[in-house]
């Protein structure tokens, strides 16, 4: 079934989107990430305009993450006080992250940042969670005990708190300082920014991966609800006829993926998901390096 | 005498003149405005028409017809890719003044053989005629109108249609026009020419109006004149459908 886009002013197979919105609702569901870094890619070979994609992907991922956080909170795995600190720094981020990116869009390389940042981050991050999940696996089957946090720089310094559902006693710094980068970053690339603020959790903040999950879909939903408002009335490009399909899709999806990420070791978890972020880095490097078939590119202005 | 007599065999002349090339186009167009409804998938423009004349079909010289039907004119931003550092990115750019968003045509023949290259650039026919690109300081702006012109062909928006005119015995033609779903709004222009030995006779102008009609056009003002309530109603109903698959879920697994 066709149906007519009217921001995006193109006709697109409603069937295709509701099931790319479900696909990703499923790796939402799963692994607490938004999805934002799979969606966008996938509008943009659908066929819809750059702009429009980003920023109503952005308002899908409300609708997955909130979704995904209902059932998490039923299973009270979710940090809300830990989320607010997350949150009020992604808040700041995301603000200055706007004015960085107007700041290179005014140069010409927009593209490139996103594209470059998206490599970088998702390859880094991919990495480190192969390493560390397919280590925590041969310590699961060799039987060995996990060993005792160390205690780092992150326990000496002021202003601590007590989080009750993580179990940590720890410096609001830190989570404030991982929350605002990730809003930075999650402005600048359109994203959620759930697969950096995830290991970050984990590896950083030692928090223990029953609660990261439901915490980080808490301050998404905020971020990006904040991201569709702000392209919604500077740049007028949310679709809501779009976002209606895709959140259809994704929210179904998102149920499905909870269940099966319950079913799941923590271990396994990890590895699925570190697997996933280095194929669409690999993805997006070979874009980079091969020569595109069509070496130019058009962008249509307002009619004279 | 014989001044006068020359200019009375000029009069004449161009009186015969004129009355061998009185040929007018009658023409009827299937819709003078598309509506682009929430299922719209492309329309056809069915122009039809005759050629009303008051003498005999001249012998010995060839009749065309070519319907062009171009839509509204914007501005394009042209940028190309070179390899840097060892990878891909956007190094030259080009500002494109008016390129027509969709362009089609079609004739009854092999275009460069019935229309004379002055005529084209007179009316501004084909597609390399309809762009304008004038004050760019690029070195060499032909390689990015021929992109523009390769991109919008690949999509559907810029179409030449040889031999799609049917033409019976010099006077009635029709032909029918697709119009793909990737229209943008605004008035587009279907124009007929009339050619006899490639030179344009005679043109018949006709405008067809483009719009969003329906929900199409509620959503599309209130995101353009009502942001921030469109942008809430696109959230709330985020929120409302996450929460409707969450419940229904939960009843589903009791």
């Amino acid at each position: 079934m066709q149906l007519y886009l009217p921001i995006a002013e193109v006709s697109v197979n409603a069937f295709l989107i509701l099931g790319l919105g479900g696909l990703v609702g499923v790796l939402s569901g799963m692994f607490g990430v938004g999805g934002g870094f799979l969606i966008t890619p996938l509008l943009f070979v659908a066929g819809i305009p750059p702009p429009v994609a980003v920023a109503t992907a952005a308002s899908q991922i409300v609708a997955s993450s909130f979704s995904a956080l209902l059932a998490h909170l039923q299973r009270r795995n979710v940090d809300i006080a830990m989320g607010l600190v997350l949150l009020a720094g992604g808040l700041a981020g995301s603000a200055l992250g706007i004015v960085v990116f107007n700041t290179l869009k005014a140069l010409g390389q927009a593209d490139l940042l996103i594209k470059f940042c998206y490599v970088a981050f998702l390859g880094i991050i991919g990495a480190l969670m192969l390493q560390e999940s397919l280590r925590a696996l041969r310590r699961v089957r060799s039987g060995a005990a996990p060993a005792r946090r160390r205690h780092s720089w992150v326990q000496g310094l002021p202003l601590k708190v007590k989080f009750r559902v993580s179990g940590l006693y720890i410096s609001v710094i830190p989570p404030i300082l991982v929350g605002s980068f990730v809003g930075l970053l999650a402005a600048i690339m359109g994203v959620g920014g759930g697969f950096i603020m995830v290991p970050a959790m984990i590896y950083l903040l030692g928090m223990p991966t029953r609660v990261v999950i439901g915490t980080s879909l808490f301050q998404i939903i905020f971020v990006t609800g904040f991201t569709t408002l702000l392209h919604a009335t500077t740049n007028q490009t949310v679709d809501i006829v779009l976002a209606v399909l895709l959140i259809t899709g994704g929210v179904i999806g998102a149920q499905i993926g909870a269940q099966i990420g319950t079913r799941l070791r923590a271990e396994n978890l990890r590895l699925l998901l570190s697997i996933l972020v280095l194929a669409v880095c690999f993805q997006l490097a070979l874009d980079l390096v091969f020569q595109p078939a069509e070496l130019f590119s058009a962008e249509r202005g307002a009619p004279l | 005498m014989t001044g006068r007599a020359v200019v009375l065999a000029a009069v004449i002349l161009a009186f015969l003149s004129a009355a061998v090339r009185a040929e007018k186009i009658v023409l009827g167009l299937s819709a003078s405005e598309v509506g682009i409804t929430a299922t719209f998938d492309g329309s056809d423009i069915l122009v039809f028409g005759a050629i009303k004349r008051d003498q005999p079909v001249p012998e010995g010289s060839s009749l065309d017809v070519i319907v062009a039907v171009t839509g509204p004119l914007t501005p394009v931003i042209m940028r190309k890719k070179a390899r840097r550092f060892g990878i891909w990115l956007n190094s030259e750019a080009a500002l494109i003044d008016a390129a027509p968003s969709f362009h089609a045509i079609a004739t009854t023949g092999h275009l460069p053989d019935i229309l004379r290259d002055t005529e084209d650039l007179r009316h501004s026919i084909t597609i390399p005629r309809a762009i304008r690109s004038i004050g760019n300081d690029v070195t060499d702006s032909t390689a990015f109108t021929d992109a523009l012109i390769r991109i919008r062909r690949s999509e559907g928006l810029y179409t030449l249609l040889e031999g799609a005119v049917d033409l019976t015995e010099q006077t009635p033609f029709r032909t029918r026009i697709a119009l793909p779903a990737n229209l943008i709004e605004g008035r587009y222009d279907a124009r007929i020419f009339l050619v006899r030995d490639g030179e344009v006779i005679d043109v018949y102008e006709a405008p067809i109006t483009v719009r969003k009609v329906g929900v199409e056009r509620w959503l599309f003002n209130l995101a353009r004149d009502r942001p921030l309530p469109y942008g809430l109603l696109t959230l709330s109903f985020a929120v409302l459908l996450g929460w409707l698959a969450s419940a229904v879920f939960q009843r589903l697994r009791r």
